[in-house]
């Protein structure tokens, strides 16, 4: 036996792990020629920087408001709330009713095929393109910024709905078929009713979303709100107190909804 | 109490709720509707117009065409801002998931800064940091790609803290019980255990991130969405409609290669 140390391979390599560096090799060296590739021409980075930093101290420790008053704000706040709410409700009520023809266990092969393959092209438009696009043939306003909306929460919502459908134990469907239940009662009765705490669990997490788009929608595609208001803060007044005071607003609305998101996902997890 | 009359009884409790939660909804969609001026005919009309509109207008023609390289080259900068800014986010949020999550921190008071820091990044939208940054980058390519990475950096914590949560604590325990210290459990052991999902959602930001940059463009005067906004505004809609193809096309592409990439890694 030689004394020469032997190197024991500790990791072998597969499939997946060649995919896995592949991949990474590939991101990281993407984000490394990005720093040459990118034109970052007049930008000092230096004092950019330097001013972020102040405008966030201020915009966190002095944000006042001199456009609206606070009645104002809060009421421009439940307008965008009620606009992701609005999109939410109308894309669930759709989701729900096609949601049993995209789930596997449910309907034949062909059908899910076209509606998993519709979503996927809705959902590869950026909301803020179907508003805009929406607002040419309804006006700016919330019945543009609802409709591009929904498109989005229908999608998603959809393919959420349909794979906690597929979640359903074949046995039970099975056994429900044999007894004679039709396929609406089927769905109606077994399917919906034993997958309800989920539902209602990406439902809160879309309407999370949703508030979010509505304050994107906005800023960016002219849906009224709080959205609008940080725009014209920024973009027309460049107010810093004011951006900082909208964003707290923003904020704290965001957070109780990140609360009550993870409640009810924890609950659901409870349940099971 | 019968057997019969006590299934009828769950009926009825069953339809009450079911009921109730109906009315809820209801209300919430009529109140909702009022506040904001929500017009329900017109939104009925609208969508078969807005169709049959696009169908007539939003097609991109030979004219529109001629942008085809100029869009190519800003969906390029776009592809390049999302991968840039997800794998940024990712290093730091490595960094802020390990020391945040309660199998790997150091100090419960780092912990829950990182947390804290987290929360931050994430519950503040991205539009938000767009209009943040826009006061001191301004119109600037830097000025899309750090409300991404900021955005991305609060999402991928926490993803990637469950994710710590969940693949790392048998290797953790297994190794701090042979005696490596935290630096050797964390290279060694909490790293190549949460690889292969940290990687998935790191696909799974850069096409969301596509879609964004499109949003933050339009905001800070940047990409592709500049180009959309510009198209757009001026009414050159076969332009714009190029712009959305090319966007389609991009997303589904980035979708099906890291759907397959991730059936493989996973």
């Amino acid at each position: 036996m030689s004394d020469a140390p032997r190197i024991i391979r500790l990791r072998k390599p597969t499939r997946s792990s060649v995919a896995l560096n592949l991949t990474l090799a590939f991101l990281v060296g993407t984000t490394v020629a990005g720093f040459f590739l990118l034109d970052t021409k007049g930008v000092d980075v230096g004092s950019a920087s330097l001013k972020l930093w102040t405008d966030l101290a201020n915009m966190f420790t002095h944000p006042s408001a001199q456009h609206f008053g606070f009645g104002e704000a809060l009421w421009a706040l439940l307008v965008t709330v009620c606009l992701g709410a609005l999109t939410t409700v109308i894309g669930a009520a759709f989701a729900i009713i096609v949601g049993p023809f995209a789930a596997k266990n449910l309907s034949p092969a062909p059908v899910v095929a076209i509606l998993k393959g519709f979503t996927a092209l809705i959902r590869a438009i950026p909301t803020v393109l179907w508003v805009l696009i929406f607002a040419i043939g309804a006006g700016l306003g919330s019945v543009a910024a609802v409709v591009g909306m929904t498109f989005h929460s229908f999608s998603y919502l959809l393919k959420a709905y349909s794979e906690a459908f597929e979640e359903i134990d074949g046995d039970v469907i099975e056994a429900l078929k044999a007894s004679g239940a039709n396929w609406c009662q089927i769905v109606c009765q077994a399917v919906i009713p034993s997958s309800m705490s989920s539902l209602v669990s990406w439902t809160f997490m879309r309407f999370e979303i949703n508030f979010t788009n509505a304050v994107a929608m906005g800023a960016a595609a002219g849906a009224g709100g709080i959205g609008f208001d940080l725009f014209m803060a920024s973009g027309f007044y460049f107010n810093i107190g004011e951006v900082g005071y909208i964003t707290w607003l923003i904020m704290i609305v965001a957070i109780a909804l990140e609360v009550g998101a993870t409640r009810l996902q924890r609950s659901q997890h409870v349940e099971r | 109490m019968s057997r019969d009359s006590a299934v009828r009884d769950m009926f009825r409790r069953r339809n009450l709720v079911a009921a109730a939660s109906l009315a809820l909804v209801a209300a919430l969609t009529l109140g909702s509707s009022a506040l904001t001026q929500f017009d329900w005919p017109a939104c009925l009309t609208s969508v078969p117009k807005a169709f049959a509109w696009m169908a007539a207008n939003f097609v991109p023609n030979a004219r529109a065409l001629r942008n085809a390289p100029n869009v190519a080259q800003k969906l390029a900068e776009t592809v390049l801002v999302s991968i840039m800014a997800t794998m940024l986010a990712a290093v730091a949020a490595f960094a802020v998931a390990i020391l945040g999550s309660r199998t790997t921190r150091l100090h419960p008071a780092i912990s829950i800064l990182a947390r804290l820091l987290a929360s931050l990044c994430r519950n503040i939208p991205v539009v938000a940091w767009a209009m943040i940054l826009l006061l001191s980058f301004g119109q600037n390519v830097l000025t899309g790609l750090l409300a991404l990475f900021i955005g991305t950096l609060g999402y991928l914590t926490r993803a990637f803290t469950e994710v710590v949560d969940e693949a790392a604590k048998s290797p953790v325990e297994a190794l701090t019980a042979s005696g490596a210290t935290w630096l050797q459990t964390v290279a060694q052991g909490v790293i190549p255990s949460i690889l292969p999902q940290t990687a998935s959602w790191m696909l799974y930001m850069v096409e969301t991130n596509i879609r964004d940059a499109t949003l933050v463009g339009i905001l800070t005067g940047t990409g592709v969405g500049f180009l959309f906004d510009l198209y757009y505004k001026s009414m050159n809609y076969p332009s714009a409609a190029l712009v959305v193809l090319g966007i389609i096309l991009l997303v589904v592409t980035i979708e099906t290669a890291s759907n397959a990439l991730r059936r493989v890694i996973l």
